[in-house]
């Protein structure tokens, strides 16, 4: 990893660790420099929600379990040997947890893919799903999501060497790639491409870059995380083509958890974290954080 | 049949053909060699830095737990498919319509459908959804099916390998059908059967691989991990290769040795019907 | 069922890819396979090793790795198929994918076929080919009229096995860019998921007529290739 610029810091433990690899003088591979933002951790934060809430249970139990993608850059993303995810999304799991008054280092982490995100909600395995996970019809009727927290689209991920394509209209005929089986891909495939589908993310990316494929499709922000990965080899272009609003998942259980989320969102779009967030994790590639969403109410 | 019986004792023009062969088949095998390192030299991959990452403890690590679970999902669904075979392998010789021809439909399905659909589907019958298993046990359930078919064969033989005349004679001392199973053919069947168990653990221990596609952990998995991380999927495959290659080599001379140690030099071959194998492996 | 029949021309399709990507590498591992094994039971040590040496490897890797090879490691040593993509012949031409694809299922089905052509050789009784030395056959002669002709019959069964392992292995190739059975049935799940346990069967089923094909024709040639 190339050395980055002021603004972070290196925190105590990657301090130590760094400390300690380098004592052993053998490889010393991975990531070291694990900064994050400082993250504002409410005190007394307990006192501030009714009894009987589940804010209140989580606040007086200092922990709480959050949801995350584990294999998405930008986003998600957590290496083999890291101790926390990284990315936007852990991000805004650090803010709420934050008005808790739960410190990061106090959150536990669960990976989630697309497939169990509505089991691991409603079994109660985790509080809160911050995954790439749209706002549907469909999964609120079995649980709940706040938010948006972001607004994304279906877009297309391209070498910065192609000036062919430049949005959806161009991809006739070209062969774009995503997850097999999965709707982006579908979507492509109505529009004239020659549909490949991968096992990852990952390897699709591989694909582009290799020039195998023209494109690889998915939501714009996903395909953002990569593009600040290799920002001189991988660009983002055209406009989305269908729109998503990410949103955090809450048990259908605890209802009174939506307007916590969205005060905290609120909060955190007006005192700057929000954009801050962004600005680590998404925003490294140089793109500037976008407009904030429009919460959906909780009454609806 | 050893080749020489086939050939005359070569004579002074064969030897120098045959010197001739040796030396561009050598030149064949540098070539290939040559090209290859040539190649992983030009395109960098060869630099520190792509292969820094296994010679860090903390990776190390990682890619030994990978191991530990591609061992303990290979071993946890051989163990699962031979319970599985023995009452399907059983069924099969069944004396009675309604044992033999469930048990035979069950072990001919889960010999035709591929692995890698088995595990999909057990993915969604048991991850998500109905509660959740880890993925780790729907590789191990799908992996139990199709070995478990395997080996029911397999079992079938073996039992049909004992000689008639030993269950006869069981018969004639007057032992039951249970007993003469018991007693007479399953401890020799399993005798018969060992090295074809053993290999088995290798084609289910490759199988594990397919795992990655539904997230469940092992070395795969952390091929991609790593890869993902450092972008160096030449390295790193090679190096996950090996570690299946030389597992592997250790689990066929185990084989090896069970074929010698039980089972004697010059086994009679079992015999398997044509469906299934994996890949043919025969019965070793 | 409803999301599979409406759609049957797709379901179609899917099992045409994995006819096709079944077919190409059956052949191919044919090919590359019985080279190999004539190098295995061949006089000259430094081949019977190199055939040996390539088994080892290709039978102990997992067939993903292989495919990891060829679709992900290939192209950072500068191979990424490409250019199979501009060759046309009358009007065909193949994807850079299928290419990966074929070549890695050839590449890992050939040593398995190596092995079964050499046990069929191995089986042929030590007698037999005393005998037609004996009678005064040269080493072709007695390779062409007494050794092969029987190790061919029983080289029949073990090699089924491997073609049969190999319909079920194209549905690696899911992973990998073809559209092939294994990931049309995922793109059916994805869009109906209340249909799940349908749609499974339905796929399964069209592996298992595969299947049974190849195993019948096997069993044709076995019954006609029998010492009368």
């Amino acid at each position: 990893m190339r050395p980055r610029p002021t603004l972070r810091r290196f925190t105590a433990a990657a301090a130590a660790a760094v400390l300690a690899t380098s004592i052993t003088a053998c490889g010393n591979a991975g990531n070291d420099d694990s900064e994050t933002r400082d993250v504002d951790v409410a005190e007394n934060a307990a006192d501030e929600f009714e009894d009987g809430t589940r804010m209140k249970e989580l606040a007086e139990d200092g922990k709480i379990t959050i949801g995350v993608k584990y294999d998405q850059p930008g986003l998600g993303f957590k290496g083999a040997t890291d101790d926390m995810p990284r990315g936007f999304d852990p991000e805004i799991g650090k803010i709420l947890a934050g008005s808790l008054g739960i410190a990061p280092e106090d959150i536990t982490w669960k990976e989630t893919i697309s497939d169990n995100r509505e089991p691991f909600l409603q079994e109660g395995e985790v509080d809160l799903v911050i995954a790439t996970y749209s706002i549907t019809d469909e999964r609120r009727q079995v649980v709940g999501q706040a938010g948006p927290y972001y607004v994304t689209g279906q877009q297309l991920l391209v070498r910065s060497d192609n000036d062919e394509i430049n949005g959806v209209e161009d991809i006739k005929g070209s062969e774009v790639c995503s997850v097999t089986g999965s709707t982006s891909l579908d979507n492509v495939k109505k529009e004239g491409a020659k549909p490949r589908g991968f096992d990852t993310y990952s390897e699709c990316v591989d694909q582009v870059l290799d020039g195998t494929v023209d494109a690889m499709t998915t939501d714009g922000t996903i395909l953002l995380g990569y593009a600040a990965e290799q920002p001189d080899d991988l660009k983002v272009v055209g406009e989305p083509f269908s729109e998503e609003l990410y949103g955090i998942g809450y048990s259908k259980d605890r209802p009174e958890m939506c307007q916590w989320i969205n005060d905290t969102l609120t909060q955190a779009f007006e005192d700057g974290s929000w954009e801050e967030a962004f600005d680590v994790t998404l925003g490294e590639s140089g793109v500037d954080a976008p407009e904030k969403p429009e919460l959906q109410s909780c009454d609806a | 049949m050893s080749g020489n019986v086939l050939f005359d004792a070569p004579g002074p023009r064969t030897i120098a053909r045959h010197r001739v062969y040796t030396v561009l088949t050598l030149l064949a095998l540098a070539g290939i060699i040559g090209f290859f390192a040539w190649r992983l030299q030009v395109t960098g991959q060869l630099e520190y830095e792509k292969w820094e990452v296994f010679l860090t403890p903390s990776y190390v690590e990682v890619i030994l737990q990978g191991l530990l679970d591609t061992l303990q999902m290979a071993f946890g669904a051989i163990v699962l498919a031979i319970v599985f075979g023995l009452v399907f392998g059983i069924g099969k010789v069944s004396e009675h319509a309604w044992l033999r021809w469930p048990s035979w439909v069950v072990v001919e399905f889960f010999r035709a459908v591929p692995v890698l659909m088995l595990m999909i589907f057990s993915f969604y019958l048991f991850a998500i959804g109905n509660g959740p298993l880890s993925p780790m046990w729907c590789v191990i359930i799908a992996l139990t099916c199709y070995n478990g078919a395997v080996l029911a064969e397999v079992f079938r033989a073996g039992i049909n390998a004992v000689p008639r005349g030993q269950v006869e004679a069981a018969y004639a001392l007057g032992m039951r059908k249970t007993q003469v199973m018991v007693q007479i053919q399953l401890p020799q069947a399993v005798k018969i059967m060992l090295p074809a168990l053993i290999s088995q653990c290798i084609v289910a221990l490759k199988d594990t691989s397919l795992g990655a596609y539904i997230l469940a952990p092992g070395l795969t998995y952390v091929y991609d991990q790593i890869s993902q991380e450092f972008k160096n999927q030449v390295p790193a495959a090679l190096v996950i290769a090996s570690i299946y290659i030389v597992v592997n080599l250790l689990l066929t001379a185990l084989a090896t040795w069970a074929q010698k140690r039980y089972v004697g030099e010059k086994a009679a071959p079992l015999e398997v019907a044509a469906t299934g194998f994996d890949d043919g492996r025969g019965t070793l | 069922m409803e999301a599979v029949f409406s759609n049957f021309d797709e379901y179609l399709k899917a099992f045409g890819v994995t006819l096709g990507l079944f077919v190409v590498s059956g052949i191919g591992s044919l090919v590359l396979g019985l080279f190999l094994a004539s190098l295995r039971v061949g006089p000259v040590a430094i081949m019977r090793r190199a055939a040996a040496l390539y088994v080892i490897i290709f039978r102990n890797t997992p067939l993903l790795m292989i495919f990891i090879f060829m679709a992900a490691a290939m192209p950072k040593l500068g191979y990424n198929f490409k250019w199979v993509e501009d060759i046309e012949i009358a009007g065909w031409s193949v994807s850079a994918f299928f290419v990966r694809s074929t070549l890695a299922l050839t590449l890992y089905t050939s040593a398995f076929v190596c092995e079964a052509f050499r046990s069929g050789v191995n089986s042929v009784d030590l007698g037999q080919a005393e005998a037609a030395r004996a009678v005064g056959l040269t080493f072709a002669q007695s390779m062409r009229y007494v050794v092969l002709p029987q190790a061919l019959r029983a080289v029949v069964p073990p090699l089924t096995s491997v073609q049969v392992a190999l319909i079920k292995n194209t549905s690696v190739a899911a992973a990998f860019g073809m559209a092939e059975a294994t990931a049309t049935m995922r793109a059916f799940t994805n869009n109906n998921a209340d249909e799940r346990i349908q749609i499974f069967l339905l796929f399964a089923l069209g592996y298992i007529i595969l299947v049974e094909i190849v195993a019948l024709s096997s069993y044709v040639l076995e019954r006609k290739w029998k010492v009368a």
